[in-house]
């Protein structure tokens, strides 16, 4: 005789395909593990969507974060979907209010590494001020989406006057680091298998809110902002000369580098300068505010410094002057920076 | 950082760079053998500081630009299998085979690890036991022996599962291929530093008679490659043709016997075709019989016959210091680092790719 | 070719002559380097590694005096423009 019990045996501590299922399961993993995490943070679960009381312009952003390994030195992939979606809206002048977050687990991810990354949305929300209000789930099968993928959006009032945005750089103004390169690219690669080092390094990764409302909140004339993630400082001083059809001109004395990410950066052949950040920015303001912008900076905790200026030609190229005083292109490259040892 | 910030000096690099300035009566060609001082020339703007008279040719001193295409297509035709896991620095991963790369297969589906170390390899040998390993050998003597130590030590450990596909190049044959060519145009080598810490200097003395060349062991910061360039002019000024050693807070005279142990336990040297250039006698590194079941070709059948470059490409002359890679018709147009038609465009120790992604700005 | 970056041997790790190794300091991060072809290198030593190798010993006198040389070299120029 062959028994079988229909009804399904809940495995509570891993992701099942029925918790993506809209079913049952995944009714409980909403109340159990999503509700009371983000209680006070404006969940508005009940609806397929949210509704927001926001007025006049807004800022509106899209990311999508597949962060490997998903928890590293100073962060996990969902404080980096809080905080790089928070910066992008930063970023325009916005003031981050609500975001979006679309989870895709993987079926077989322990319910307990799954808490522990809601737990620490939840955390990066209060610290940044900003409201989850709604959100998706899906189960993938095992083998794909590497334990988890997140995406998200991002919406915020565009409070500040001005056009902050490549359009409004002109030549001569100044180009405002707000603080060292290349933490979080580090402390990632340090547990990455066949290149992993020891290292205190932890990812630069955190919120840019505040220091950019100081700025803003000031007398300082701010014409583009820009966060340094993949690609680093390089891809981002180029995506500006492009938009902005300008020059970038870097000094490569005055860009800060700790001298762990120099370490590493010496050991595997790699350029500072292109590694990922994600919790830095370049400011680019009126050359008569650069002293103005550097203080504000600072006050809220900034490591800022001046870096270059921007030049009417060669337009579109981005420039760095040498140690040696020599000048020469900085490209974007084709893709990632790999390892090398030659 | 020690031994490395304090050979980036700006004050003193203009220093010396006055000195040579002050030293050089007439115009001297120097050539750099390795890829790496290239890399440095280009990234500090090296040749700036030099008097007009004074011409740097980049020399075939980058193992990636200069492995066969042979080489490539079987590395790319080991990470297909699917009982292969294939390890290779990641200098390799983006050289352009006959008609793809280790990238392009790495996203088709194949199992491609970037290793810092040949010994990395080794442990995903150990941890994966019911799959193949094979690890791209690649390099000039610095990296031999470290390539030589996996395969010794997989013999030790008994790891069948390990083998390495093989392109090892030696510097001495390559310089005389480019000295003994009736368009020579090198007057003075700035030899690779750290090649010389494992080999010595004692191979370089022969040709330094033989052609009349002064030699300059040199290392790779800015102030090294300086006082090679320095050293080059007071000999070429001097009437001078030896070897003098500028680098010998690593390398010393004698190189380092524990490392070439090793290597010649693991390898012996063989003819080597140099992509762009040709075979060149004695001038590669093969495994020797008692360790020929580490050879992956062998293991797997591969033949490694020659495979025709792309006729635009003009890698061999670059290579060899005979024209600047700006005199290539296909420069930044048809090739560049997006889309290479040969190797040097791939490396950023390739002249042709440090040319276009270090160019100058007219400003 | 031959990318080799100097460090300093924070910590020997193993003694046998093939796998002798130890943990070296680049700035702060550290990493476990083979020191198999520099038999002679002891903690505290600057080593220069090559791939997971060191492939020499830093020899300080050396590294100093050539330091020495450029001191002259400025000792008997016109100043700098």
């Amino acid at each position: 005789m062959n028994l079988s019990c229909p009804i399904e045996h809940h495995h509570g501590d891993t992701i099942l395909q029925a918790h993506g299922g809209g079913g049952r399961l995944m009714a409980e993993l909403i109340q159990s593990v999503f509700a009371e995490a983000f209680v006070g943070l404006g969940l508005q679960a009940d609806a397929d969507s949210a509704a927001l009381d926001i007025a006049g312009p807004v800022a509106f952003t899209t990311d999508s974060f597949v962060v490997k390994p998903i928890f590293f030195p100073g962060g996990d992939i969902g404080r980096l979907a809080v905080f790089g979606t928070v910066n992008d809206l930063a970023m325009r002048g916005a003031t981050p209010q609500a975001i979006s977050l679309g989870l895709i687990l993987e079926e077989g991810l322990p319910m307990a590494k799954l808490r522990r990354i809601i737990e620490s949305i939840a955390t990066a929300a209060r610290e940044a001020d900003v409201q989850i209000v709604t959100g998706d789930t899906k189960v993938v099968e095992r083998g794909k989406c590497d334990g988890i993928y997140i995406n998200t959006s991002g919406i915020g009032p565009l409070n500040h006057g001005s056009d902050i945005h490549p359009r409004s750089v002109r030549p001569g103004d100044a180009l405002i680091l707000s603080g060292d390169l290349g933490r979080h690219a580090t402390a990632v690669m340090a547990s990455r298998e066949g290149i992993a080092f020891e290292t205190n390094i932890e990812s630069d990764l955190c919120s840019l809110a505040a220091p950019i409302a100081a700025v803003l909140a000031s007398d300082v004339e701010v014409h583009c902002l820009r966060d340094l993630t993949r690609g680093g400082l390089a891809s981002a001083a180029n995506e500006i000369a492009n938009s902005a059809n300008c020059s970038l001109s870097l000094n490569a004395q005055a860009i800060p580098v700790t001298d762990a990410v120099r370490g590493a950066s010496e050991l595997l052949g790699l350029d500072p300068l292109y590694l990922a950040n994600e919790g830095r920015f370049l400011a680019i303001v009126a050359p008569e505010s650069a002293d103005s912008a550097i203080c504000e900076l600072r006050n809220a905790g900034c490591e800022a410094c001046l870096i270059g200026t921007v030049n009417e030609s060669p337009r579109g190229i981005v420039t760095l002057t040498s140690e040696l005083g020599a000048t020469r292109v900085l490209d974007l490259l084709r893709g990632e920076q790999l390892p090398r040892i030659c | 950082m020690k031994y490395l910030d304090e050979y980036r000096d700006c004050e003193t690099a203009k220093k010396i760079a006055a000195k040579i300035a002050e030293s050089a009566t007439q115009p001297w060609t120097i050539m750099e053998i390795c890829g790496g001082q290239t890399h440095a020339i280009m990234r500090y703007g090296i040749q700036d500081l030099l008097p007009d008279g004074i011409e740097l040719l980049h020399g075939p001193g980058c193992p990636v630009c200069v492995t066969p295409l042979g080489k490539i297509d079987a590395a790319i035709a080991l990470a297909r299998r699917p009982d292969v896991i294939l390890c290779s620095f990641g200098d390799m991963l983006r050289v352009p085979g006959s008609a793809t790369d280790l990238l392009t297969v790495r996203a088709q589906g194949a199992d491609v690890r970037i290793v810092y170390s040949p010994l990395d390899a080794l442990t995903v040998a150990a941890e994966n036991p019911d799959r193949q390993i094979v690890f791209f050998a690649i390099g000039f003597e610095t990296t031999a022996p470290p390539n030589a130590m996996a395969i010794f030590q997989a013999a030790r450990q008994n790891l069948t599962n390990y083998s390495a596909l093989v392109s090892q190049v030696l510097v001495p044959p390559a310089i005389e291929a480019i000295l003994s060519h009736d368009e020579a145009r090198v007057q003075a080598f700035l030899a690779a530093g750290h090649v010389c810490t494992i080999t010595g200097s004692a191979e370089y003395l022969p040709i330094a008679a033989r052609y009349h060349v002064p030699i300059a062991v040199t290392g790779f910061e800015p102030l090294d490659i300086l006082d090679g360039i320095l050293e080059c002019v007071r000999q070429l000024e001097a009437g001078e043709a030896t070897v003098r050693n500028c680098y010998a807070r690593s390398a010393r005279d004698d190189g380092n016997p524990t490392a070439r142990s090793i290597l010649e336990t693991v390898f012996e040297p063989a003819a080597q075709t140099w992509r762009g250039i040709g075979e060149i006698p004695q001038s590669g590194l093969v495994l020797r019989a008692e360790y020929a079941q580490f050879d992956a070709e062998q293991r797997f059948g591969l033949n490694g016959g020659t495979v025709p470059e792309p006729a635009e490409c003009i890698a061999g002359e670059v290579l060899q210091g005979r024209c600047k890679p700006t005199a290539c018709t296909a420069f930044g147009t048809r090739c560049t680092p997006d889309s290479p038609l040969g190797a040097p465009m791939v490396s950023d120790e390739g002249a042709c790719a440090a040319y276009y992604r270090f160019r100058r700005v007219a400003l | 070719m031959c990318l080799a970056i100097p460090g300093r041997i924070i910590e020997l790790t193993e003694t046998d002559p093939l796998l002798r190794a130890g943990r070296v300091s680049f700035g702060g991060i550290v990493k476990t380097v083979n020191l198999a072809f520099t038999p002679e290198a002891q903690v505290d030593d600057h080593v220069l590694v090559h791939v997971g190798f060191a492939i020499s010993t830093i020899d300080e006198d050396e590294a100093a005096r050539i330091f020495d040389t450029f001191e002259e070299l400025g000792e008997f120029q016109e100043p700098l423009p």
